[in-house]
């Protein structure tokens, strides 16, 4: 197991050294070394070698059972019943991936008195697997883990997906374990290598400053989370038929040791990040937190949701559900207004889909301008209050 | 109580940089650090010890030099730190780490607790913590911001939810993970740095927690890298000149150009 560099193969040329994403390779005496203790045998200089003098080898290949697996499935999260946008995202990537494969799409709706699980049909599932229980409306996550991996260990789908919401990154990774396969975190590309039939996935990784294209060779099903908000849903087609299976609760199965006392909702929050077409996002330029009361008029001027970057939470001018970033929320808006936000990296991360980026910054070296399409160079404390006059006018 | 503590040594990622020519991440001057959301998981067990008694031991898997960190651990106030360190382990994926984690955790025995932060700088999964549950085949809670109580080998606590805050009760033993609003991680003081000066880490390999070779590191691992690069950053703003009323002014056309308001 590892990384070698067959010393007879290698001319020193050196190409593979700025191939490599972390800098660990050298070239002593006209041959490359490569510094194991960082590497994590991502491949990137193997790929570079013009001569194959590279080579990273696994002992044991994992058996495989991925031949009968068939069809893409998309977890549908739902809560109190309703079923969330992100799976009509996953189902319009899901579609593309299906049809990729010759393959049909199926829907997972775990819940209790689920309303319109029709409307998943609509988004393009071909199939709806229903498990109706009040079980799963009691809080915890334990039924879910439970049936889902009963119901992939019974299909056997070549691909599972679930939104990398809060309760589908806590859930998710234990299903995997479960089923002792590969799960994929957070990604922001998935596609099909048409000739493999395996499924690649991209997701941001260190903090946003590197991408990663993920496979799972092997075992099966191939899993990925994806962020809310990467994807676009489809516009539905309403009366488009899909096949509802309920299958029964199994109680067996159940192992819940976890149990809801009780709920206190963030009640700051008006509009949903998440679901928001415009949001305007306060940054550690405001100084105070009074001062996001500028944020919060301009949000009201165009109908939108507030947003933070970090530090504001830090500091306790906002509460964290307002937070987008790598440790926040992601969001992919039509526009976001970003104010007296410098734009590091971790927030970028969690913004930079969004269709239209208006930066308002005094600092025009801020990178926040790199991602932008509009900048405004200048006092927020002018342009903001201008600008809110503006649309209220228009 | 013992409470194990699992801690990652990542590189500060704020400093991370890239260099133009190369188009390579810089690492030189780039200190190696504690997961800053481990510092909370380390705090809490700490913590937790000092309420209910008890032992806390840090562990980490990783290359030789996370030994130091591990010594820092000791310093804020974990009893024993194990270092899980062999050439088998690289190239984990989640999977591959929970396990190793999770034979390393069987071996020190007896656990009432695992606390893991709720992801890492780097990797950014998140996905370790609900993974080792299943491992140990334990409960797990996630986003954990505040532990009330725990009697009769129940814990109460916190997570933090979408839209607002949940309290759940789970049976001990138990996995959990938890963020940043769980508690303010202390210095070191000179007693613990004077015990972490002594202390001895010992380094597991892959026969000493009893992991079988094919299911730690790259040969455990379901997921393969197969690519690896830098995200473009294409475009630069359109940006508006004079003062202040007439850049919003010309912000607004083109917002009502291209029907956004």
């Amino acid at each position: 197991m590892g990384i070698n560099v067959d010393k007879d193969k290698c001319t020193g040329c050196g190409s593979c050294a700025p191939a490599c994403p972390f800098g660990l390779i050298e070239i002593i005496d006209d041959k490359a070394h490569i510094n194991i203790e960082g590497c994590t045998l991502c491949g990137a200089c193997r790929d570079t070698c013009a001569f194959e003098a590279i080579r990273i080898e696994k002992e044991i290949e994992k058996a495989v059972y991925g031949d009968e697996s068939r069809g893409v499935w998309v977890f549908a999260e739902q809560a109190k019943g309703e079923i969330k946008a992100v799976a009509y995202e996953l189902l319009a990537r899901g579609r593309e991936l299906a049809t990729d494969l010759k393959t049909e799409l199926c829907a997972v709706c775990l819940g209790h008195n689920v309303k319109q699980v029709e409307k998943l049909a609509f988004h393009g599932a071909d199939k709806i697997y229903l498990v109706d229980d009040p079980l799963f409306a009691t809080g915890s996550e334990d039924p879910y883990v439970d049936q889902l991996t009963r119901l992939i260990k019974e299909r056997q789908p070549a691909i599972v997906l679930a939104g990398a919401t809060p309760f589908g990154r806590s859930f998710f990774p234990r299903v995997a374990a479960r089923l002792n396969t590969g799960l994929t975190a957070d990604c922001t590309g998935l596609e099909i290598d048409t000739e493999k039939k395996l499924l690649k996935q991209t997701r941001p990784t260190f903090g946003g400053n590197i991408m990663a294209t993920i496979i799972c060779p092997t075992a099966r099903p191939q899993m990925s989370t994806v962020r809310p908000r990467v994807f676009r849903q489809n516009a539905p087609v309403t009366g488009r038929q899909g096949e509802i299976i309920r299958v029964n609760f199994n109680k067996e199965a159940v192992t819940s040791r976890t149990r809801l006392l009780n709920f206190v909702a963030d009640l700051t929050e008006k509009v949903k990040l998440d679901e928001a077409d415009v949001i305007v996002a306060g940054g550690r330029g405001l100084g105070k937190a009074e001062n996001f009361q500028l944020i919060r008029d301009l949000a009201t001027a165009l109908g939108g949701a507030v947003a933070s970057s970090r530090p504001p939470v830090d500091d306790g001018w906002i509460p964290y559900s307002h937070q987008v970033g790598q440790t926040g929320k992601t969001v992919c808006p039509k526009l976001y207004i970003a104010v007296g936000i410098s734009g590091a990296v971790q927030h970028l991360a969690g913004m930079q889909t969004a269709d239209c980026i208006i930066a308002i910054n005094d600092d025009p070296n801020a990178p926040i301008f790199q991602v932008a399409t509009y900048g405004i160079v200048g006092d927020l404390f002018k342009v903001v209050p201008l600008l809110a006059e503006q649309l209220k006018n228009s | 109580m013992n409470i194990v503590v699992c801690l990652k040594q990542v590189p500060g990622t704020t400093e991370v940089k890239i260099d133009p020519v190369k188009n390579t991440l810089v690492r030189q001057g780039i200190k190696s650090i504690l997961n800053p959301f481990d510092a909370y998981a380390l705090e809490e067990g700490v913590r937790l010890k000092e309420r209910y008694g008890g032992k806390v031991t840090a562990i980490s898997m990783g290359p030789p030099q996370a030994a130091e960190m591990l010594r820092d651990a000791i310093s804020v106030g974990a009893d024993e730190a194990a270092l899980l360190s062999d050439i088998a382990f690289a190239g984990a994926d989640t999977w591959a780490t929970a396990y190793t984690l999770g034979k390393a955790i069987k071996k020190i025995g007896a656990a009432d607790l695992v606390i893991c932060g709720r992801q890492t700088l780097d990797g950014d999964t998140g996905q370790v913590g609900p993974e080792l549950a299943e491992m140990l085949g334990l409960p797990f809670v996630a986003y954990v911001s505040q532990i009330e109580e725990i009697k009769d080998k129940v814990i109460r606590l916190q997570r933090m939810g979408e839209d607002g805050y949940e309290t759940v009760e789970t049976a001990l033993p138990a996995v959990i993970t938890v963020v940043k609003e769980i508690n303010i991680p202390r210095l070191p003081a000179f007693r613990g740095m004077m015990k972490a000066k002594s202390a001895q880490i010992p380094v597991w390999k892959a026969e000493d927690i009893g992991a079988e070779k094919e299911k730690v590191g790259l040969n455990g691992s379901f997921t393969q890298v197969v690519k690896i690069f830098f995200p473009e950053r294409q475009h630069t703003a359109e940006m508006f000149s004079g003062d202040a009323e007439t850049q919003v002014k010309a912000l607004v056309q083109k917002l009502k150009e291209a029907k956004l308001i």
